[in-house]
């Protein structure tokens, strides 16, 4: 049985003549301890396909199955890191990371818990931080303070929506190898959206391509068999590395592609120019 | 060379000073202090004249009612009648001065001799608590009411009449508007259910809000001889005041950022800690902006349902003033609404300070 299974999942918005279909047929399973990343491009359906996994939504058919029960609601078992981060503004990196903490095990004692916020801010290298507000953090300290508070949940699986999107170059490298790192301590599962055809080959065992939507749906998988602890500057030189990357690549293209030749229909744009509150 | 000139730096004997001295030498950017002197310029400048186009204007209509009072003398009672008219308009007597709009300097006068009125009259009170501190030690042993003062209030004491007013006021608006408004904004069923309640009432005459809360307070106090106008005014000013915090507390709730939701409930937060961790804190700014103006209208229907209610506050003197029609009448009204409006101003400043405390950058991408 396998760890999470998405079975002929379909998904619509809207009703009636109105509505679109996001996804249509996404068939994917997940084994514990896997590191799956999904690619795709932006628009495709992407947060969706991570909303119907972590409980958000409902799926308008088919069925998710976690550990082979079907997802009805969120879960602990279940950390998400949000895209845009979505911490509380008003409260500071440690009581962010409390509540969720106080959720997560709402029988411990407080010194406990409060070890245990210690704990993961002090992972994610965010201690002199711990009394400062999101607005006084830069992105790549806000998304560490996400990752701290879902991983802080002690989850069994991590759902990873495009996290690193929003940082720069240098700092997504960073946080990639202390998400790899964390990853590979207890080898929990994970399972990581993103834009970034390098990342997820850096980071996952399997990369499986989200052809876009609408009616998107999940093209053939690429394995990476390439040994961990894996060397970024070494993968450059490993011929794995160049052929599977050239291979997505060239599959996304060719999507890509075929997206632009279905889209031809041309848009009438209405004549509007923006107004003027100076004049 | 980044090496070299830290050398160099470090043999200066008196390197150690200069941060010192930058700390201790108040941070007086040029820019800075000409730019906040500018502003105060400013300010001074259209005080003054403003000052000095209210002294030209009391001037001119001065004039006007002098020229038209020797007139009718002239007309009425004889060339004789209109010489003396203007003698004595001219020597300042109080029998026959022009009644207009007054001039800064009666306005300054009204507002020292009612300081000194206050002076007068709290000395007068602290005689009787002593003459009569005795007696009422024997009354409160009898077990009877002590007698108190009840002379006439000063115009210190009609102020905090009327803040206290707007005060107890403000706090019914608070009570009732903040959790009817949450409730409201949690619940989109609600929210339409109570939509034309607010929709017709808000929009209410303070003067018809007074005369609601009369026919109910009249009735709720029969057979009390108690003076019951401080109730009747304070609920008023607070069920005409609370509607925008209603509408913002429920505004606030009912568009929290769809993130902090999905974060509620990816954390599987409880109702109640949902909207006391979640939604309480996210729409805060709002509820303040709300209470900030519930603050304001409070302070500007006040006069109005103190006036009606006989309430001893700003109200009342305004309106008695005008009825008194005493010679420096006109130029307490204008001290009053001075206080009204420099009072109002503070407590707007003081609730846009409490405002800013609490809240966030809700704009920034958090």
């Amino acid at each position: 049985m396998a760890y999470l299974e998405l079975n002929n999942v379909y998904k619509t918005y809207g009703e009636g003549t109105d509505s679109t279909e996001v996804l249509s047929n996404i068939n994917l399973t997940i084994e514990e301890g896997e590191f799956v990343a999904i690619v795709g491009f932006t628009g495709s359906g992407k947060t969706t396909l991570v909303n119907l996994i972590n409980g958000l939504l409902k799926p308008t058919s088919g069925e998710v199955l976690f550990k082979g029960k079907p997802v009805i609601d969120t879960s602990h078992e279940r950390g998400v890191i949000f895209q845009n981060y979505s911490l509380l503004p008003w409260l500071t990196v440690g009581q962010n990371v409390y509540m969720a903490v106080k959720e997560a095990f709402p029988k411990e004692k407080k010194s406990v818990l409060n070890q245990r916020v210690r704990d993961y801010v002090d992972m994610v290298n965010l201690t002199p931080a711990f009394n400062k507000r999101p607005k006084e953090l830069s992105g790549g300290m806000r998304q560490r303070v996400a990752v701290a508070r879902a991983l802080a949940m002690d989850p069994e699986m991590i759902i990873m929506d495009e996290p690193l999107g929003a940082l720069d170059a240098l700092t997504r490298g960073n946080l990639q190898d202390e998400i790899l790192h964390i990853w590979s301590k207890d080898k929990r599962t994970a399972l990581l959206i993103t834009n970034d055809v390098d990342e997820g080959i850096y980071m996952a065992d399997r990369i499986i391509p989200l052809k876009p939507g609408p009616n998107a749906t999940l093209g053939p998988e690429f394995k990476i068999a390439i040994d961990r602890p894996r060397d970024k500057t070494a993968l450059n030189d490993n011929p794995n590395y160049k052929k599977t990357r050239n291979a997505i690549i060239a599959y996304l293209m060719d999507i890509g592609e075929e997206r632009k030749s279905v889209s031809a229909t041309e848009y009438v744009l209405p004549e509007i120019a923006p107004k003027s509150f100076v004049a | 060379m980044e090496q070299e000139i830290i050398l160099k730096k470090d043999r200066q004997p008196f390197s150690f000073v200069k941060p010192l001295v930058a700390k201790l030498t108040p941070k007086f950017n040029r820019g800075d202090l000409l730019g906040s002197l500018k502003k105060t310029g400013i300010t001074v400048i259209s005080i003054l004249l403003f000052i000095g186009l209210w002294h030209w204007g009391a001037k001119a209509l001065y004039d006007v009612e002098a020229d038209y009072k020797i007139e009718k003398a002239l007309t009425e009672r004889g060339a004789e009648a209109a010489a003396a008219e203007r003698a004595c308009i001219a020597s300042g007597d109080s029998s026959c001065q022009p009644n207009t709009l007054p001039s800064p300097s009666q306005v300054w006068a009204s507002l020292q001799s009612l300081i000194a009125d206050h002076k007068i009259i709290k000395a007068d009170k602290a005689a009787f608590v002593e003459k009569m501190a005795a007696t009422n030690a024997k009354l409160t042993a009898k077990g009877k009411d002590p007698i108190v003062y009840t002379g006439r209030a000063s115009f210190i004491d009609i102020v905090f009449t009327s803040i206290r007013t707007v005060f107890a006021g403000f706090l019914l608006a608070l009570l009732i508007a903040v959790p009817i408004g949450i409730i409201i904004g949690l619940s989109a069923p609600l929210r339409s259910a109570f939509n034309w309640f607010i929709q017709v009432f808000k929009p209410v005459s303070p003067v018809v809000w007074y005369l609601l809360v009369f026919m109910i307070v009249k009735t709720l106090y029969i057979g009390d001889s108690t003076d019951n106008a401080f109730v009747i005014s304070f609920i008023s000013v607070g069920l005409c005041a609370m509607w925008a915090t209603l509408v913002n507390t429920a505004m606030g709730v009912s568009s929290v950022d769809k993130d902090y939701i999905n974060v509620a409930k990816v954390l599987k937060l409880g109702t109640f800690q949902k909207v006391f961790k979640v939604i309480l804190p996210s729409s805060l700014p709002l509820i303040f902006t709300g209470l900030r103006i519930t603050l304001s209208v409070a302070w500007m229907v006040l006069i109005a349902i103190e006036l009606l209610a006989q309430s001893q506050g700003l109200g009342l003197f305004v309106w008695e003033e005008f009825q008194n029609g005493a010679n420096d009448s006109n130029s307490k009204i204008i001290v009053a609404m001075f206080v009204i409006g420099i009072i109002g101003f503070l407590l707007d400043r003081f609730m846009l300070t409490v405002q800013n405390m609490v809240s966030f950058n809700k704009n920034e991408a958090v």
